[in-house]
């Protein structure tokens, strides 16, 4: 894995290893590629993906322990890889409670507490700027 | 015994992401199975008594938890109650037992994005949507979001407790039914691995082969479908080839990765306007310039020699080219005149098989190129349109913030420093407004606000009105200079007073640089609200100039030039005088676009670094950019009537923006550090290149051709009559020599000059617009009656688990008990 690393496209990227582990079909899980893994990975972050390939992907890039659905730790770990790694530019505590409790508010419909796929790809859907 | 595989800890893959689609027979029944057992309660005590002694210690921890909250509560009686009152808030991991877990991991709803089973099922019914409405060819983009197979109601049941082989066969088969381009969408949309498509490709070849040869073809099918596929195979390596000649790949690819999505944006807005002015080149090219050269008419002056200052100017050795209106004859093409003893009788001129009729062409192919060019810009507009305006816009924007607001373009780490920095600034601001209380600002603080806002706008507005009025004044003195000059002397006008002609540009470009400095400045002095309302007030007071400015310019031209014409002939050919003052006004303001960029960006980084001594660069507005951009188009298409080749100017100004841009953004700029919203900023840009932009040319050209006199010496519309009169009579002329195009003439007569039939037309149009906007209300209440709907779903699904995780506490307590009682004994 260390190797697709160091591409430049995924060095600075903070959500490298989630692509990495996602992307991956070895038996070890340790986040190596294949070729067609590779191609995988590239076919789906290129422009000619439609969106619902984008945010399949992207629902279990995001997914941080693999369950299935975005819980409140899941959407922690997010946050703090969009803010960054240093002190300054992250949330503080009670602002990130308050954020995941609007982010929840916002996008889980069913009210069970966690985002899914579909509540996910609801929530892509009325956004236009998704990459 | 029946499946209860469910609670076999030893069970590997149930929690874990990448599970094999093998166990999925096993994650999808399980859930009815169980509640079965539940029922029958037999035999399940002995179980869980196995799973308790084979339980990890770790996992005991939560159970422990749960047991211990249920022991406090025993003792009161109704706890299934209290369990609902507890546990109904959300389904928290920490109160379920390791079990109950499983079971809520292995969910259809949570199992969807992973396993390739649900994935193939819910392609299954699709495919199934697909083959039924083949007829009316509905896009993929028309079926919901929907993840659950169940939900959709094509009357097809897909029993979801199928083996993964199962659902792949009815698929494939279900893809081999699908025209050949429909199935390779389907294929390009499905979210799983390459081998897995690889292999429902073949498969689906292989049957389809099958199925083929088994018909008996007679042989001239198969010529035809050979040819059919050998041509495919072709346009496909051709289209192949045309992608690979992307222009300017590598340079976007470098501007976005360091700047991120919004300044890549500019750069695409040029590449578009350049393949606007690349079509309308060919065209114009084709239909009017290459004849023209052909065939060149008869030289009745002497040209002047070529300065230099003729690039600028425009006149001098370029008036009387092909640059510009006056010089394409009027006649049919080749022309022979009988009384010409000048130059040698024309070979042409024996054969009456080649004959262009130029005025014909010169007007149908100026109202083609804008009529083409008009759909283009509208379809466009309503594509990017549809794609940023959504119809459920009731909620906040924190989630769609948060999930979808990391560009992934962004590659240096300096810039993605910056978009972090960017997106917790944002996030904090959102918060911030979400929940604190509005403190109330006392009325002094909203008059002061509202007083510096007023402050500002009539500022803006008063340069503006007091620029334009300049503009006017000047110009008519600069006409009336002209007139005077070329009454006194009517031979070549000498090099300064062609360098004067160049004053009334130089001004207006000047104004254009030089107010948006001054709106900046506003803008900075007043307080916005939010950083969207900022971008919206500095766009319009931008637009207001540009648009004020464009105004007073076709005033001065259509009005005074052209209705000077009319008296003594101080303009021989008004037409190209005017064509010469467009070029002039592209010239100059590719001139002060460089000179901006020099001043602005690239002095101004060396100042900040070496006197200043600090990091910050300067940013690149992306608005005011694009805006210049827009203006030298309408330019552009103003021009277009009187200049044919100015797209070809416009084509070579915009490929040398492009560069200079592009280095001058690499070596100087820094991304931006307030937040900019690509696609609702490419909508507003795509309008205004349509509204204002477009349409205010087109009304000018229109204006052009249908009321104002032609002039009599020169051009294709000679003699004193409109454009318009002139091609009608042209047209008349032709339907004369051949009575076949009668009928079109008669068509034209009646529909086009009717007007009640534009009244018609007008009013379906107004009734198509009302019924959508019905069809939007009604969706809307449909939205918010499945919401209502999924919650109580939610609800159903709550209070289910809950019951199995109480039956599971019931089941479990007596046997902990007797464990208990085991150990301490």
């Amino acid at each position: 894995m260390e190797v697709i690393l160091t591409l430049p496209e995924l060095k600075s990227n903070p959500f490298k290893t989630r692509i990495c582990q996602v992307f991956s079909t070895s038996e070890d899980r340790d986040g190596s590629l294949t070729f067609e893994d590779f191609l995988d990975l590239l076919s789906a972050f290129s422009d000619s993906a439609t969106l619902e390939i984008k945010s399949h992907y992207a629902f279990r890039i995001f997914d941080f322990d693999d369950d299935g659905t975005l819980d409140s730790g899941d959407l922690e770990k997010l946050v703090n890889c969009l803010t960054g790694e240093t002190a300054d530019t992250r949330l503080t505590k009670e602002e990130m409670g308050q954020l995941i409790t609007n982010i929840l508010d916002e996008s889980d419909i069913d009210k069970d507490g966690t985002v899914n796929l579909s509540e996910f790809q609801h929530v892509i859907s009325r956004s236009p700027d998704f990459v | 015994m029946a499946h209860n595989v469910n609670f076999d800890l030893s069970h590997p893959g149930v929690e874990a992401g990448l599970e094999s689609p093998a166990d999925e027979e096993v994650v999808h029944d399980s859930f009815s199975q169980l509640i079965e057992e539940e029922s029958q309660r037999e035999g399940l005590p002995d179980a869980i008594e196995l799973q308790h002694q084979q339980r990890n210690p770790e996992d005991e921890g939560p159970d422990n938890v749960a047991y211990e909250d249920r022991g406090r509560r025993m003792g009161s009686d109704d706890t299934g109650e209290e369990e609902g009152e507890r546990q109904t808030d959300s389904l928290l991991k920490d109160r379920w037992s390791s079990a109950t877990l499983k079971i809520l991991s292995s969910m259809p709803s949570r199992t969807i994005g992973r396993s390739q089973g649900a994935i193939l099922s819910q392609y299954f019914n699709r495919t199934t949507g697909l083959r039924k409405r083949t007829q009316k060819r509905a896009s993929i983009k028309d079926f919901s979001r929907s993840a659950r197979p169940s939900i959709r109601g094509y009357g097809v049941e897909v029993d979801t407790t199928d083996s993964a082989e199962k659902k792949q066969e009815r698929l494939v088969k279900n893809l081999q039914d699908l025209s050949a381009v429909d199935r390779v969408r389907m294929l390009k949309e499905m979210p799983l691995n390459l081998s897995e498509k690889k292999s429902l490709r073949r498969l689906t070849l292989k049957m389809t082969k099958q199925t083929r040869s088994s018909r008996n073809l007679r042989c001239c099918s198969y010529l035809k479908f050979h040819i059919i596929l050998a041509l495919r195979h072709s346009w496909y390596s051709c289209l192949s080839f045309l992608h690979s000649l992307h222009l300017w790949q590598m340079p976007l690819k470098r501007v976005s990765g360091r700047f991120g999505s919004g300044v890549l944006s500019y750069f695409l807005f040029l590449k578009t306007l350049l393949f606007f002015n690349v079509f309308l080149f060919l065209v114009l090219g084709s239909f009017l310039v290459v004849p023209q050269a052909v065939y060149p008419p008869e030289r009745l002056e002497n040209r002047t020699s070529f300065t230099g200052l003729e690039l600028l100017t425009g006149g001098g050795y370029f008036s009387n080219t092909l640059l510009y209106y006056g010089y394409y004859s009027n006649h049919t093409l080749p022309s022979c005149s009988k009384n010409n003893t000048s130059s040698p009788p024309r070979p042409e001129c024996d054969s009456k098989s080649l004959s262009y009729n130029m005025p014909l062409a010169y007007f149908f192919t100026i109202g083609l190129s804008f009529f083409i060019t008009c759909i283009i810009l509208v379809y466009s507009m309503s594509k990017s349109f549809g794609q940023s305006f959504r119809i459920d816009k009731s909620n906040g924007m924190l989630a769609m913030k948060v999930f979808c607001s990391w560009d992934f373009k962004v590659i240096k780490k300096s810039s993605v420093k910056l978009l972090s920095e960017n997106i917790c600034t944002q996030l904090k601001e959102l918060l911030g407004e979400a929940h604190h209380s509005r403190t109330r600002s006392t009325t002094l603080d909203k008059l002061i606000k509202l007083m510096i806002h007023g402050l500002g706008w009539t500022l803006c507005i008063g340069a503006t009105a007091g620029c334009v009025v300049g503009i006017y004044y000047f110009s008519d003195y600069m006409h009336k200079e002209q007139q005077e000059s070329w009454q006194h002397d009517s031979g070549d006008p000498g090099l300064l007073k062609e360098a004067s002609l160049l004053a009334l540009p130089v001004l207006v470009s000047f104004i254009n640089l030089m107010l948006p400095i001054l709106f900046q400045f506003t803008a900075w002095m007043e307080k916005y609200d939010s950083p969207s309302l900022r971008t919206f007030v500095s766009l319009s007071r931008n637009l207001i100039l540009k648009v004020s400015v464009l105004g007073v310019l076709c005033f001065h031209w259509l009005k005074r030039v052209a209705g000077s014409s009319s008296d003594n002939k101080t303009f021989k050919c008004w037409e190209s005088f005017v064509g010469q003052d467009l070029y002039r006004f592209l010239t100059i303001d590719f001139i002060f676009t460089l000179l901006a960029t020099l001043f602005g960006e690239l002095l101004w980084r060396l100042f900040s670094d070496k006197v200043l001594k600090r990091n910050r660069r300067p940013e690149f507005d992306i608005a005011k950019n694009v805006l210049d951009l827009i203006y030298g188009q309408t330019l552009a298409w103003l021009g277009l009537l009187f200049t044919p080749l100015l797209p070809a100017v416009q084509i070579l100004k915009l490929l040398l923006l492009f560069y200079i841009k592009m280095s001058s953004v690499m070596m100087n700029c820094q991304p931006p550090s307030r937040p900019y919203r690509v696609s609702q900023m490419t909508t507003i840009f795509i309008t205004l290149l349509c509204f204002p932009s477009f349409l205010g040319a087109s009304v000018c050209v229109t204006y052009t051709m249908w009321r104002l006199p032609s002039s009599e010496s020169c051009g294709p519309f000679r003699g004193n009559k409109t454009m318009i009169q002139a091609g009608k009579q042209r047209i008349v002329e032709l339907v004369k020599e051949n009575p076949n195009l009668y009928f079109l003439a008669q068509a034209h007569t009646y529909l086009v000059e009717n007007p009640f039939f534009l009244f018609v037309g007008a009013a379906i149009f107004l009734i198509v617009i009302y019924f959508q906007s019905q069809v939007v209300d009604g969706q809307r209440k449909i939205i918010a009656l499945l919401q209502e709907q999924i919650e109580n779903e939610g609800e159903d699904k709550k209070f289910l688990i809950t019951r199995l995780q109480s039956i599971h506490e019931r089941k479990r307590t007596p046997a902990r008990n007797l464990t208990i009682q085991d150990s301490a004994c």
